[in-house]
């Protein structure tokens, strides 16, 4: 544990409450609207927030996610953008803890310890890194505990005998991948989640979240019952794509951002 | 064949390391799939059983040992060094690519798997999974980019014939680059019944130690011909790197050995212009498909699009292992043009009646630049990685005569 300073520790240390997660990736359409959108997802029940930074080669994420990952792309947003919109959040007085979604190599060419330090710096709480398995991470993992930062882990359902490994190595809390497969929105969860998860819990002291599948309020209640927080990504950004030609249009940005917001109540009242 | 064990076997560690690069960058759902990979692959390769299987097909299924030619009329008309063919273009499907494939797919077998997928650029790698997969009775699919499927056609069909599914990645550049995302994905939704069969030395650990213990027969019977025919070890040992198997194949049986090696990129329409493909001149160091390796990428770690005239070349990373060669200064590595490439493969098939594949008319383009320069006593071995049959169309769009030129 990172102490009581880290913003997810404060959060996951307060009250038994179940958490909703929102995923969006920063720059899809633009900064601007990400930021709006951050507010809304605020202000719907997010507890904590996943930043996507975009990657041009998204081999953990499904056709959705990507898609958005090109959109902001050809925004021009790198991951440098995307550490300063975190500064941008928080002088606009969001609170809740925010973490990054990176691939390995941009994180890398950044440079480990500057990322790290400027994460700290503009306020962010932690990352998740899809390409970077516990084996891979030692300095990622160093630089991070020297800035008060938590790298999040990832556990499969294929990890098997890696679960207590992994859930040793723990930091924040654990994401658990519901599904074999990319993120994407799926019709039906796996059988066996509830002993998967059971399992991750008897091998971890770090609170569980669940992501990868999970799109509908059913879902969310579903997989809450076996976990501390429930990640929502894909279902989100198909929400923000088919909203595009609002959120793309000054006059009707506002409606775009309420809709999606509309979406999210709906999938966090699920929690209550 | 090929002992899978060799004394100057010091990469990869445990890790999967090649000096700094190599490791496994995937997602946590595909770490307990590599692990099993890696022991199923450290048994195969000492049990006699599946050697002498996998050498059975290796002599009555592929042609092995493939020649090593002695290009004379070539040689005479460049003055300077003796050039020879390593001729892996004679293995049945017409590339290297089938040493690897055979020995994947009998591993694929041992696990018990039903299903193989593949990812191809220029087909050659697609074939040979298609072909394996007949051959041993799996299924197979292919993920082709949709770019590569319009540049090779026959070799598309070639796959159907063979009763695989060639599955066409829509995303990113089209090429080679997002078949392999495509076929991950894939893997990672699959991996409880799905082998991946890696055409080239890259990917997480142990591919590209796997695919090298593959493919050394290639410099292993190379330095017993270049002893029977020569009498001694060669000067100089070139071949072309995408991806870089064929390189790593002929190259690693003799990096203890005092012979010079010359890996050769595509230059494209020139290093000096963004359509190329020579991550190991102009990239840097970062991870791709699972390896940390030289690629081409933005200063934000953004994988940058490739360019060749060859598809199977046009790959923005190469192997981990020629990262650490490189800065080890083990290999030489330099970078020839589509257009020198071109004229090297005309070059061939006028003095010696072969046409070479796009890709290993780049490593002839590097033979024919520095043989003239040496003595008529130096040899030089050329790794022929594969046949030009399956580039005939791209070839024949760049050459068609002006308007009012007689064909030759």
């Amino acid at each position: 544990m990172i102490g009581v300073e880290n913003r997810i520790d404060r959060l996951f240390a307060k009250q038994r409450q179940k958490h909703f997660i929102p995923f969006i990736t920063v720059g899809d359409p633009s900064l601007d609207v990400s930021f709006r959108l951050v507010q809304a997802l605020v202000e719907a029940g997010a507890s904590l927030i996943e930043l996507g930074v975009p990657y041009s080669d998204p081999l953990a994420d499904g056709p959705t996610i990507q898609r958005a990952s090109l959109r902001s792309l050809a925004a021009k947003t790198s991951i440098r953008d995307v550490v300063q919109f975190v500064g941008r959040l928080r002088q606009a007085g969001i609170e809740i803890p925010l973490v990054l979604f990176s691939y390995y190599n941009p994180v890398m060419q950044y440079g480990i310890e500057q990322f790290f330090a400027d994460m700290r710096e503009q306020g962010a709480d932690g990352i998740v890194i899809p390409d970077l398995p516990v084996e891979e991470n030692e300095p990622v993992v160093e630089a991070a505990k020297a800035h008060g930062l938590h790298v999040i882990s990832l556990v499969a359902p294929t990890s098997e005998q890696r679960i207590a490994m992994i859930g040793q190595q723990a930091s924040g809390f654990l994401y658990c991948v519901s599904s074999l497969g990319v993120t994407g929105a799926r019709v039906s969860l796996r059988e066996d989640l509830a002993q998967f998860l059971a399992s991750v819990r008897a091998n971890t002291t770090v609170p569980i979240a669940v992501g990868f599948g999970i799109s509908t309020p059913e879902q969310v209640r579903q997989v809450a019952d076996h976990a501390d927080g429930v990640i929502v990504g894909s279902a989100i950004v198909q929400e923000i794509e088919r909203n595009l030609s609002l959120l793309t249009d000054d006059k009707q940005q506002a409606e775009g951002i309420a809709n999606i917001k509309t979406f999210v109540q709906s999938l966090v009242s699920a929690l209550k | 064949m090929t002992k899978m064990t060799a004394a100057n076997q010091t990469v990869p560690d445990e890790k999967g390391r090649f000096g700094s690069f190599g490791g496994r960058y995937v997602p946590e759902t595909l770490m307990n799939a590599l692990n099993e990979l890696e022991e199923a692959f450290e048994e195969a390769r000492r049990d006699p059983q599946f050697l002498a299987q996998l050498n059975h097909l290796f002599s009555y299924y592929s042609g092995r040992p493939t020649p090593l030619y002695y290009a004379q009329r070539l040689s005479e008309t460049l003055g300077g060094a003796q050039i020879y063919l390593k001729r892996e273009d004679l293995n049945h499907t017409g590339a290297h690519k089938l040493n690897n494939a055979l020995g994947q797919g009998l591993l694929a077998k041992r696990l018990g798997k039903k299903a193989i997928i593949a990812e191809t650029g220029a087909g050659q790698h697609g074939v040979a999974s298609a072909t394996v997969a007949a051959k041993l009775g799996l299924s197979c699919k292919v993920f082709m980019g949709e770019e590569d499927i319009k540049r090779q056609e026959l070799n598309v069909f070639r796959m159907k014939l063979l009763g695989a599914e060639v599955i066409p990645a829509t995303s990113g550049t089209r090429t080679l680059k997002d078949a392999t995302n495509e076929a991950i994905r894939y893997w990672v939704s699959h991996v409880e019944e799905a082998f991946y069969v890696i055409g080239s030395v890259i990917g997480p650990h142990p591919y590209p130690y796997m695919v090298r213990e593959f493919q050394k027969i290639i410099g292993e019977e190379t330095k017993e011909q270049a002893m029977d025919q020569i009498g001694r070890m060669p000067d100089e040992v070139i071949a072309c790197v995408g991806g870089g198997s064929n390189a790593m194949g002929m190259f690693y049986p003799f990096i203890g050995e005092n012979v010079r090696l010359r890996g050769v990129e595509a230059a494209g329409h020139g290093i000096d212009t963004k359509k190329h493909s020579a991550k190991l001149t102009l990239g840097t160091p970062g991870v791709i498909h699972g390896t940390l390796t030289y690629l081409l990428q933005d200063e934000y770690g953004q994988v940058q699009e490739a360019h060749s005239i060859s598809a199977g070349l046009d790959y923005p990373g190469v192997g981990p292992e020629h990262a650490y060669l490189k800065e080890i200064g083990r290999v030489t590595y330099t970078a020839v043009t589509d257009e020198e490439a071109l004229a090297a493969l005309q070059l061939l098939s006028e003095t010696e009646g072969i046409i070479p594949a796009l890709e290993s008319a780049h490593a002839l383009a590097d033979a024919i630049k520095i043989a003239p320069d040496m003595s008529s006593d130096k040899v030089i071995v050329v790794c022929l990685s594969g046949r030009g049959d399956k580039d005939v169309a791209a070839i024949q769009k760049y050459l068609q005569p002006k308007k009012g030129e007689e064909q030759r």
